[in-house]
């Protein structure tokens, strides 16, 4: 390149140079200059940020991480729930059966109801659990999984036996020991949830549903028919219709069962997969029959004669929503007097008339029907030994196998 | 180079340099910008580089996450999950045109015709809005519902043999096609079309319509020689403020959609919050956002509206 040398050149030259160098396409000012060298400093330390960032491992204690316990001093517990899921009075605002806990323990309650998916509020306690740090909650309800994942995680603290001696006796034999959590050190159920297969008398029209394979080849069903869209209910019910155990099966079961349920998808035999949102299906008639929770089916039943449930003679799936305690939550005693509450007879009934899902608690009939006649009869609320039988749960899986069975199960949802 | 920086020495005597009177005001615009910058910075920019390096790390939940530069990702999630992608482009294209065919006249309407109307109208427009996102869409479960009465004037109209052919819907139902996705998509977005079309609409000057009249001009040719280019803008920004959050949508495919209608939306949403894949997530965020900034920027060349934006 030759040198500039703008003396050598004559006034009109030299204006002409100063211009394009100033406007027109490659102008160099200091505005583009200052672009450039910013661009590249981002460019550069963009890159350096980037591997600055980086999700750090779950830092993994046995038996989980203590805070000091202020139970003595703060008389109080914060207790963090999934939407209707307590008995409320007729007003809508007071809990009748926590506020006689705090009669007579002088432990006040704050209880929030922050749970409206599991994974949803996994993501939002997942970045202080993982940094080590409080979550402002003393006990939290999860489902099965998400609990087996947090013990895995070392997330959640050993419960003291010392605290618990009703829940201790008095949980029933089905919720005793699952294989996440043998004889219960971390977790006692707050309530358990059946999945069955529940009908639309109306839709069906005379077509008799008993099992999943009538949902999955009865062609007169045929995009009136829909699955859950939680892995494990809807897997898990299939691999019952196919003769598996969810509590032991193999790859190639899953497998199996994926592809039974993809060719469902496939020919439009199966309408959608839903969450919670099914209960509107079916009681419009959208969906003839479908896989539904008890506890919905019990609500829905009482609002729609026409809905009904039937249990498959291969079983049915069980599982349960868990109290928690996570790290560093700062009234662990107060917590396990609040677990231990709900395993006496008395606050048991009065929670299970109330909200109509499985109860966990053994020697509640007696106290249930003085309440609630129907419910205490009512198999979905209190299993009889015939129903429990019936029961499966779904085996725990490792971290490995949960993300390549979701991912498939997502896959075959459309998502 | 740097010889070039330099500025040539001036070739005549320059005049004393005028001062501004005040130096104070130089800063003025950087205190109001900051704000904003701020905000962009802290909701916008740091998530963004947050996300860019999710999307090349690898681990797992136990093991943690570090950076690998793994970009592989990118080309696992294009290649399993490009039918999802054209599905969200598709959908979301059809139901900007859709919006577009009915908001424009209404628009029209409000602006030129409403007369005394025009507020009442206009709250007409924005009212669904006061309710949530999810009622809105949860109600279209009833209006479509499948013994309801849209579906069976449909089905008497034989409307459904002809969409059932085309592919949007099966079966004698409305409800879990793709047919139902397209119209909750367009319903939800609508008022995103008509406030920009009616803002640029109203803005044009009655007299043009006149002065093209004296011109001879049929209405028809007024339209499409003045009130429409005119109302570029307006169509433009409609369409861009429709198209964009349609893409990424995945409420109306999730709640009114099927197995077979997922949108990337739903992709997303999955691996973030299910199958916990965040690097195969974030790659798909990323790429969600590049495919429509590529598309944006190719149809605002064309429509040759690149200052009226």
């Amino acid at each position: 390149m030759e040198q500039y040398e703008p003396d050598r050149l004559s006034p009109a030259r030299a204006a002409a140079v100063r211009r394009s160098l100033r406007s027109g396409r490659a102008a160099l000012t200091r505005r583009s200059l200052l672009r450039a060298s910013t661009g590249g400093a981002l460019a550069v330390g963009g890159l350096g940020l980037l591997s600055g960032c980086g999700i750090p491992a779950a830092g993994k204690t046995e038996g989980g991480v203590s805070a000091e316990d202020h139970s003595k001093a703060e008389k109080q517990v914060r207790f963090s729930n999934w939407t209707e899921y307590m008995d409320v009075d007729g007003s809508g605002r007071r809990h009748p059966t926590l506020e006689a806990f705090t009669e007579r323990t002088g432990v006040k309650v704050t209880y929030t109801e922050d749970i409206n998916d599991n994974s949803e509020f996994f993501g939002k306690i997942q970045p202080q659990l993982a940094a080590g740090q409080e979550t402002g909650r003393d006990i939290i309800v999860l489902t099965d999984w998400l609990a087996a994942r947090l013990i895995r995680l070392g997330w959640v603290q050993k419960l003291d036996p010392a605290n618990l001696p009703h829940a201790f006796a008095n949980l029933s034999p089905q919720f005793r020991s699952p294989d996440w959590d043998p004889g219960r050190a971390y977790s006692y159920p707050w309530q358990g949830i059946s999945t069955v297969i529940a009908y639309n008398k109306k839709a069906l029209d005379g077509i008799e549903v008993r099992t999943v394979s009538d949902l999955l080849d009865n062609p007169r069903l045929k995009g009136r028919v829909g699955f859950l869209t939680e892995m494990r209910d809807t897997m898990g019910m299939t691999l019952l219709d196919m003769g598996k155990d969810p509590a032991r099966f193999a790859d190639d079961d899953y497998d199996a069962a994926i592809a039974r349920l993809q060719k469902g998808v496939d020919r439009g035999q199966i309408r959608r997969f839903t969450g919670n949102d099914y209960t509107s299906d079916l009681s419009k008639g959208d969906f003839a029959a479908c896989l539904a929770w008890a506890g919905d089916v019990v609500q829905l039943k009482a609002d729609n004669p026409d809905i009904d449930f039937v249990i498959p003679d291969s079983g049915y799936v069980t599982s349960s929503d868990n109290m928690l305690i996570p790290n560093k939550a700062r009234h662990k005693t107060n917590a396990e007097r609040l677990i231990d509450y709900y395993y006496e007879p008395g606050p048991a009934a009065e929670l299970a008339a109330y909200i109509n899902f499985v109860c966990p608690v053994d020697g509640v009939k007696d106290d249930l029907a003085k309440l609630d006649e129907d419910a205490a009869n009512n198999p979905l609320i209190i299993p009889d030994k015939a129903m429990q039988a019936k029961s499966h749960s779904f085996r725990s899986l490792s971290a490995k196998e949960e993300t390549a069975y979701e991912e498939k199960f997502a896959k075959l949802t459309g998502a | 180079m740097s010889t070039l920086t330099e500025a040539p020495p001036p070739l005549t005597p320059t005049a004393p340099d005028k001062r501004p009177p005040r130096t104070r005001g130089r800063w003025t615009p950087y205190w109001l910008l900051l704000p904003g910058v701020l905000w962009l910075v802290v909701f916008f920019v740091a998530p963004m580089v947050y996300q860019a390096s999710t999307s090349v790390q690898t681990g797992s939940l136990e093991e943690g996450y570090k950076v690998t530069w793994h970009f592989v990702t990118y080309w696992d999630a294009v290649s399993e999950y490009w039918p999802q992608f054209l599905r969200s482009v598709a959908y979301a294209a059809s139901a900007t045109v859709l919006c577009l065919l009915l908001g424009y006249p209404l628009a029209y309407l409000i602006a030129f015709r409403a007369g005394r109307w025009r507020n009442l109208i206009m709250i007409l427009v924005i009212a669904p809005f006061f309710t949530s996102f999810l009622i809105r869409t949860l109600a279209w479960k009833t209006i479509l519902a499948d013994g309801g009465p849209v579906v069976g004037a449909l089905n008497t109209l034989h409307v459904l043999d002809v969409t059932g052919w085309l592919g949007w819907t099966s079966g004698d139902r409305v409800l879990a096609t793709p047919l139902a996705v397209v119209c909750g998509l367009t319903y939800n977005f609508l008022p995103f079309m008509i406030l920009p079309l009616y803002t640029s609409l109203e803005r044009i000057d009655g007299r043009l319509h006149e002065a093209a009249g004296d011109l001879y001009a049929k209405p028809s040719t007024v339209f499409r020689k003045v009130t429409f280019p005119l109302s570029m803008p307006g169509v433009v920004s409609g369409t861009l403020l429709t198209f964009i959050p349609a893409t990424g949508d995945y409420v109306n495919a999730s709640l009114l959609g099927s197995a077979d209608t997922g949108m990337i939306g739903n992709v997303i949403q999955s691996q973030f919050l299910r199958v916990l894949d965040y690097p195969t997530a974030a790659a798909l965020s990323f790429l969600l956002m590049a495919a429509i900034l590529a598309m944006v920027t190719f149809y605002i060349r064309r429509s040759g509206t690149e200052d009226l934006v």
